[in-house]
This record gives structure tokens, C-alpha cells and sequence, in this order.
């Protein structure tokens, strides 16, 4: 518990509503935060959390409502002024430019307000090098552009310290980071609440609210639902106030003996790319769910994109059903029913402003089309209805744009895509980030049924509890190449931990 | 602790029915265009008696049926995410190829040919130096349009070639009339409902808009899309060498300095239609509503006496206007 509960709350919200058009995103919901406490904001997408921080970050206005800070009522106009009242916001989509240094970005907002017509870069690069002391190893002196996503995502949390603020809102921080990047990011944030600063955080995993926060506030729907103390409450009961319903099990049921199967689906040999993994070998066997774990940067990505032949100048040995496949280039791969989910849903899974329909048939259109290569649409959205319909996709129709769906349902539609050759294998990297507790369990129980029908499933996550729920086996990359491989009860997230960081002692001081 | 429970409703997969249908085409860029153009017509028949006759008409129709080529192929290009500032040049610069190679004693058609043909290479040398080396459309574009323009000054000694022995086979083309239509606008609207069928309908067609609307995520579908912006640049190009051919048959010369400034218009036209210069959007027909858009107002205010000048400025306020409004249009939607 944080050190004196029974104070005034820093930040106390009553009877907030807010409605775009005939949407109601916030019925009257209240909140509370305590000095020093983190508290964590649980609740699926749509639920109105994103609403009610854009509220208290003065990006939206309130229909109706109150806010007090320090038991004062303001009106936050503007996110500036959420600023000068000691209100910092790290949202979940990285906002950095990506041509100017580190150090630049960090004091964005500083060098904005400033009244000095001259840059002073060596004090800049001092006092950022400060800041990003305490939260990991980077070069501030060095451009953006050349930072991993979990760095740049350290970058802006930076930047959200340096703005000497006293309630700081961090939404789905860990989404691109490691296990390990979000331990160091944990320990800074119990850093903080010490110093008195106050964190609201947004997370859907509920192993990070359980070990990291003090209390948490669950919305659904626009409403206010209940605040509990974590310590006396339990996952299962927070995932239901969420969602509306018991939900018994997140995860689906493991393969059991009727599924197994010696038939190998997928063979490969020998795997090797010049820089970015060496010598990988494993098969992937009918009925199972193979994981590859491992930290980011491991090579988890580039392997499964090896194998599909979508990037780089890959040599060893692909078996596909026990026949060796000549692979050539990604449309091969895809002729042979080979698929790659990607990471960067938005990036380069999926086409926004295009409609469903012309999303789901974009691996082959060919097979919506006659011989002469003339698309038949009704075919098109005939497929896109079946299989929106088989993964519980839900939309208004398949001529909607796919910008308009939720994150959860982006994912179904770049699901339906894969699903859409009929494939033989499908590699999923991280099937199921900045997606909600509902949609995220859903797709679990779609890959157990796809894994059982004889579609061979690999899944990359850097969510170990996922890992350990859904797969039956999972390899474990450290640098390039298998360090391990754990199956039944051997997967525990010590372990899988361990052999991924294993060797590597700056990480695993922690 | 008290837990409700209820289950969230499900909207059907089920298409939206008629009412959606209507919504959605009143929403559509070209719905809007032809409404304007309707008006304009209206406007003007009271204006000026002269508008609504078959000979103005006419002469508005040959305005931008060729330059309406031009137009396709840009739109084309547009939405695979390039852009191309060179096509008045090379439009020229197939005029200037075909004409000194006829006055040079080549049969005219094949004097043709080659200079669709030369059009052609250009358009695929700035393909591969797009795809291949990764220089952005815009500058590589903006070079060859420099170059082209120079080559056919350079040809031609700045001075127009008089073509004055054409047979009347070949200026047919440009000229002829069948029944009480030319040719050349024939011709244009086959070349339209032709690639208009094309890029709604043909998968090849279809992977120009995935390849705009986010390469990456074209890629990663297995879509070559270097292949693909190559083809629509050299695309381009190849409609500006015929355009080009078509002009030469109906002016019955090469003008070196013809089709300065072309660019700005087709693009505009493009843009008017519904094309976005990132790329992913766009159709021909909604193109081509706007080049008529814009060959409308400039014939109308001609036709009210209106100088030049100003001319210019409503055709850049036009522009303006229709891209603001579809912002708007478009943020709502969203």
C-alpha cells in the first residue's frame, strides 16, 4: 500500500462524461489517485480508458464532470497546460523524430518554451545523459532513427521525466519491451512513487498490474466499474469485471493425447543468415503449437521471416509435408502455404484505409479472380464474411475500412488474411499485442482450433505467460541461434528467462 | 466484490442494405463532381448562348480528351504512391521524336512507334532509378523534366516543326471525324473505360493500390512492389508517348515548347478526382471528372470574356477547395 492512503487524493475525477456524436465513451465515471500509489487503469479496448486520459491530458473536453487536483476543480484546456500542472503522458504509439538526436527529442518540449535563441547541445546532452542513466544504456547524442522500438519507447519516458511532473500516465508501456526492459522500467516506476509522483497504468497484462501497482480502476463500456486493491484481489476477478463475465480460463486447453502426431509439417535444416541467426534446426509437428521466446533482437522475428524467405540471403533447408521446398521469394512461400503474421499490425499487416475484403484476399487475390486475372467482388466479400465469421471478426460489413475496427479486430482481419491461402503454416508474431483481454483469448482458442485441424502454428511472444499458455513446446533464441527447447512442465518463465539471457550478465543483472 | 454480468451486443457481417448503399454513394468524389459540373452546365447555358451548342461542346471535348490520357496514366502512378513532374515534357518529346524522324524521311507510323517507344525507356529509366538506387519520383521526375524539355529544344532549335506533308492517314488520328464524333475523343474514352475496368477489377491492377496504400504491408503479402511502381512509372511515360503522337496528327507539327506546365494541370485533375498524393486512392473516372471539371471552368471563362490571368487563380483555388472539402469529407468519416 502507498504511504498515506488516508490523505487527499492528488487527482480526484467525479461524474466525468464525455460523447462523440451519438457514441457515449464516458457515462459518468469517477476516479481517484492517491500520492505515490500506481494505480492501474484495466478495461478492454473501447472500454473508455483512452478517453479519460485524453481528458485528464487536456487533449479532449468534458461534456459534464469535475476534476480536482489537490482538491482544487481546473479545467485542463490544453496538453500544455496538463503540463504546467504536473501531468506527463507517454502514450502507447511512439511520437519521435526520428532524424534529430536523442537528446533533442528528450528536451522537445523544454527547448519549446525556452526563451535562449541558441541551442546549448552540450548542456542538452549532459543532462539527458543523466536521465537516461537511470533507464538503460542509450547514446543520446545519437539519432533516433537508429534506436530499437523498446529504446524509443525508453526515450519517451524520458522525456516524460524530464517535464518534473507529478502524476505521470504511462499507456501500455512494456507493449515492445522485453521482460527484462520491463522489470528495469518497474524498478524506475517504484523509484518514482517514492519521490511522491503518482502513476496511472494502462496495461491489458495482468501479471504486470498483480506485481507493479497498488490499486486498480476497471471501466467497461464508459462506465466505472469498481476499484479494488490488488492485494486483495485476484486476476480472474479483475479479467471479469472487465470483461462482464466469468471468464474461467484465459488460456484454451492444451493439445492432448488424441492430437498428437508424429507427422512433421515443417522440417527445417540448417538455417543460417549471414548476420542474423546461424545454424537453426526444428520441426514443427502436426496438432502442436511451437513458441519461440527470446529477447528481442534475439532473432526470434528474423528466423520466421527467414523461413517464409521475406527478408534476407537465408541458406539451409526447408521441408514442407517431407518434401524439400526451393524457396525463392515470399510469394513462393505463400504459393506453398507458408505465412508470416507481422509484429507491426499497423506498419505492415494490414492496409488501413482499404476495406476488409481487400484486406483479407491481399496474399493471393488470384484466388478471388477469374483466369484472366479479373477480381469477382462478390467472391472477394463472400470469403472475407466466412472467414470474419468463423474468428467472431465484428463489423459493420466487409466494405468497412479497416481503420475503423478496434485493435482486436485489426488482428482478426490480419488473421483472416493468413487463413485466406488455406496454409499450411502459419508463423504469428505477437498475435495478440494491443489487443484486449477478450479478443486476445479468442484468438488463443483460434490457434488451438487451426493447430488441431492440421495447420501448423508458431507463435513469437515476448509475453511469457502467453508463451507458457498457449504452446505446447517452445524454443528459446538467444543471439541467433536455439539455446533451448521446453516442453510440458519445463516451461516456467524462470527458465524460459534464463536460457534466453543466459551468458549475457549485463542483461541479467537486474 | 459485485460483478455484472452481461453480454456485448454483435453487429451482423451482414452488408449494410440500401439505404447504406446510397449513403455511401452520395459520400463517393464522383457523385459530387458531376454535380458540380451539372451546375456548371446550367450556369452557363444561361450565360452564354454559345456554351450548349454541339460545336462547343466539341471543342471542349478535344480540349482534354489527349491531355485525359495524360491523366490516367498519372492517376495510375498516384496511386501506387509515386508522382511524375516530367509529362509535358515527355509528351513534347515524343512529338519533337516522331516529327524529326519523319521529316527525316521515316515512315510516319513507325517514326511513332519509336517515339512511344523512347517514351517508354524514359519512363522505365526513372522506374529503375526509383526502385533500384531509392531516389524519391518527385526529383528523379523533376530532373527528366528539365532534360526531356532540353532534348527537344535541343532537336528542334527551339522552333516548331511544320509536318505540313503528313498523309492524311496518319493526321485521321488526330483529326478525322467518325459520323459526327473525332476520333481522337473515341479514342480517349476507350482508353478510359479500358483502364477504368483495369484497376477496379484486375488483380494486377489491385496490386498497385496495396502497394500505395502501404508498401510495406504490400511486401509483406507477398506483393513485388518494386515491380510494381517500375511498371506504373514506365506506365506513365508510354501514355504521355501516345498522347504525344496523337497531338502531333492533330496540330500537323512538333512544338518543343507544348505541354509547359501539363503537369500542374493533370495532377491537379487527378487530385480534383479523388487521388491522393500518398498514395492507396484514387480511380480514373473520378480523374477524369476532374480534368472535364477543370476544362469546363476554363472554356466557360473564356467563353465570359474572364483574362487569362484570373483564369489561373480560379483554376488553383478549384484545386484548393475540392482537397479541403475531402479532407473534411474524410476526417468524419474516420
Amino acid at each position: 500500500m502507498p504511504a498515506g492512503a488516508n490523505e487527499q487524493p492528488i487527482l480526484k475525477i467525479t461524474g466525468l462524461k464525455k460523447s462523440f456524436g451519438p457514441i457515449q465513451a464516458l457515462r459518468g465515471v469517477d476516479f481517484e489517485l492517491l500520492r505515490g500509489e500506481v494505480h492501474a487503469l484495466a478495461g478492454e479496448n473501447g472500454a473508455g480508458k483512452s478517453t479519460l486520459m485524453n481528458i485528464i491530458d487536456g487533449i479532449l473536453k468534458p461534456d459534464a464532470g469535475e476534476i480536482r487536483l489537490d482538491g482544487e476543480v481546473v479545467s485542463i484546456t490544453s496538453p500544455a497546460m496538463a503540463q504546467k500542472l504536473g501531468i506527463g503522458f507517454v502514450h502507447q504509439e511512439i511520437a519521435l523524430c526520428p532524424d534529430i538526436t536523442v537528446a533533442e527529442n528528450i528536451f522537445m518540449g523544454v527547448t519549446a518554451s525556452s526563451r535562449s535563441v541558441l541551442m546549448n547541445y552540450s548542456s542538452l546532452e549532459r543532462r539527458a545523459a543523466e536521465i537516461l542513466h537511470r533507464l538503460g544504456d542509450i547514446d543520446p547524442t545519437v539519432l533516433v532513427r537508429t534506436l530499437s522500438i523498446s529504446q524509443q519507447q525508453l526515450v519517451e519516458i524520458a522525456k516524460a521525466l524530464t517535464l518534473d511532473c507529478r502524476i505521470l500516465i504511462l499507456d501500455e508501456p512494456t507493449a515492445a519491451l522485453t521482460e527484462r526492459e520491463a522489470q528495469v522500467l518497474f524498478e524506475i516506476m517504484r523509484k518514482l512513487t517514492t519521490q511522491g509522483i503518482s502513476i496511472i497504468y494502462i496495461s491489458h497484462r495482468m501479471a504486470e498490474i498483480f506485481d507493479n501497482c497498488d490499486r486498480v480502476t476497471v471501466l467497461r463500456d464508459g462506465q466505472y466499474i469498481t476499484t479494488m486493491n490488488v492485494a486483495e484481489t485476484t486476476p480472474a476477478a479483475v479479467v471479469s469485471a472487465m470483461v462482464g463475465r466469468v471468464i474461467d480460463d484465459l488460456y484454451p486447453p492444451k493439445q492432448d493425447a488424441a492430437d498428437r502426431s508424429d507427422h512433421v509439417i515443417l522440417d527445417v535444416r540448417k538455417l543460417s543468415e549471414r548476420r542474423r541467426f546461424q545454424d537453426i534446426s526444428f520441426q514443427l509437428r502436426r496438432g502442436e503449437i511451437l513458441g519461440l521466446a527470446g529477447l528481442i533482437g534475439a532473432g526470434r522475428s528474423e528466423i520466421a521471416k527467414g523461413v517464409c524467405r521475406l527478408e534476407g540471403e537465408v541458406t539451409g533447408e526447408v521441408w514442407l509435408h517431407g518434401r524439400k521446398l526451393s524457396l525463392g521469394q515470399y510469394a513462393d512461400s505463400i504459393a506453398e502455404g507458408i505465412v508470416y503474421l507481422s509484429e507491426d499490425r499497423k506498419g505492415d499487416g494490414l492496409f488501413l484505409d482499404m476495406s476488409i475484403a481487400t484486406n483479407v484476399s491481399a496474399l493471393k487475390v488470384e484466388q478471388v479472380a477469374s483466369a484472366l486475372g479479373v477480381i469477382d467482388e462478390r467472391a472477394e466479400k463472400a470469403q472475407a464474411e466466412q472467414l470474419g465469421a468463423r474468428l467472431n471478426l465484428k463489423c459493420s460489413h466487409v466494405s468497412q475500412p479497416v481503420s475503423a475496427l478496434s485493435g482486436g479486430n485489426q488482428q482478426k482481419v490480419a488473421i483472416a488474411k493468413m487463413l485466406s491461402v488455406g496454409p499450411n503454416v502459419i508463423f504469428l508474431d505477437e498475435p495478440t499485442r494491443g489487443v484486449d483481454v477478450g479478443a486476445k483469448s479468442e484468438i488463443h482458442r483460434i490457434l488451438r482450433e487451426l493447430a488441431r485441424s492440421g495447420v501448423g502454428i508458431v507463435v513469437i511472444s515476448s509475453e511469457l505467460p502467453e508463451l507458457i499458455g498457449v504452446c505446447d513446446r517452445v524454443l528459446v533464441v538467444r543471439e541467433g541461434r536455439i539455446a533451448g527447447e521446453l516442453t510440458g512442465e519445463e516451461m516456467t518463465e524462470d527458465r524460459i528467462i534464463y536460457l534466453a539471457s543466459m551468458g549475457d550478465e549485463r542483461r541479467l543483472a537486474s | 466484490m459485485a460483478v455484472t454480468v452481461t453480454t456485448s451486443g454483435k453487429r451482423s457481417l451482414l452488408a449494410g442494405g440500401v439505404a447504406d448503399t446510397i449513403g455511401r454513394l452520395l459520400r463517393m468524389r464522383e457523385t459530387g463532381l458531376i454535380l458540380i459540373i451539372l451546375a456548371l452546365f446550367v450556369a452557363m447555358s444561361f450565360a452564354s448562348p454559345y456554351f450548349l451548342t454541339w460545336n462547343n461542346m466539341r471543342a471542349m471535348a478535344m480540349a482534354f480528351a489527349v491531355e485525359g490520357i495524360v491523366v490516367v496514366g498519372m492517376t495510375i502512378l498516384l496511386i501506387s504512391g509515386g508522382i511524375d513532374l516530367s509529362v509535358g515534357s515527355v509528351t513534347a518529346l515524343a512529338m519533337v521524336i516522331a516529327g524529326l524522324l519523319f521529316l527525316a524521311g521515316v515512315d510516319p507510323w513507325i517514326a511513332s512507334a519509336v517515339a512511344i517507344l523512347a517514351c517508354t525507356a524514359i519512363g522505365a529509366g526513372m522506374g529503375l532509378v526509383v526502385t533500384r538506387i531509392g531516389l524519391h519520383h518527385f526529383i528523379v521526375s523533376l530532373g527528366v523534366m528539365v532534360i526531356a524539355r532540353g532534348l527537344c529544344l535541343l532537336g528542334t532549335g527551339g522552333r516548331p516543326l511544320g509536318l505540313y506533308t503528313l498523309p492524311a492517314e496518319f493526321k485521321f488520328i488526330g483529326q478525322g471525324m467518325i459520323g459526327p464524333i473525332p476520333l481522337v475523343i473515341i479514342i480517349f474514352v476507350v482508353v478510359v473505360i479500358a483502364f477504368d475496368f483495369l484497376l477496379r477489377r484486375t488483380t494486377m491492377f489491385r496490386k498497385v493500390f496495396y502497394t500505395g496504400s502501404n508498401e510495406k504491408a504490400a511486401a509483406y503479402s507477398g506483393i513485388r512492389t518494386k515491380r510494381v511502381v517500375f511498371l506504373t512509372t514506365t506506365l506513365c511515360s508510354a501514355l504521355c508517348g501516345v498522347a504525344g503522337v496523337i497531338y502531333m496528327a492533330r496540330f500537323g507539327s512538333a512544338q518543343p515548347t507544348f505541354g509547359i506546365g501539363m503537369e500542374l494541370n493533370v495532377i491537379a485533375a487527378a487530385v480534383i478526382g479523388g487521388a491522393s498524393l500518398s498514395g492507396g486512392t484514387g480511380t480514373i473516372f473520378g480523374a477524369i471528372l476532374g480534368t472535364i471539371l477543370l476544362s469546363v471552368v476554363s472554356s466557360s471563362l473564356a467563353l465570359l470574356d474572364v483574362s487569362v490571368y484570373w483564369q489561373d487563380i480560379i483554376r488553383g483555388s478549384i484545386l484548393l477547395t475540392a482537397v479541403t472539402i475531402d479532407h473534411y469529407l474524410n476526417k468524419r468519416r474516420g
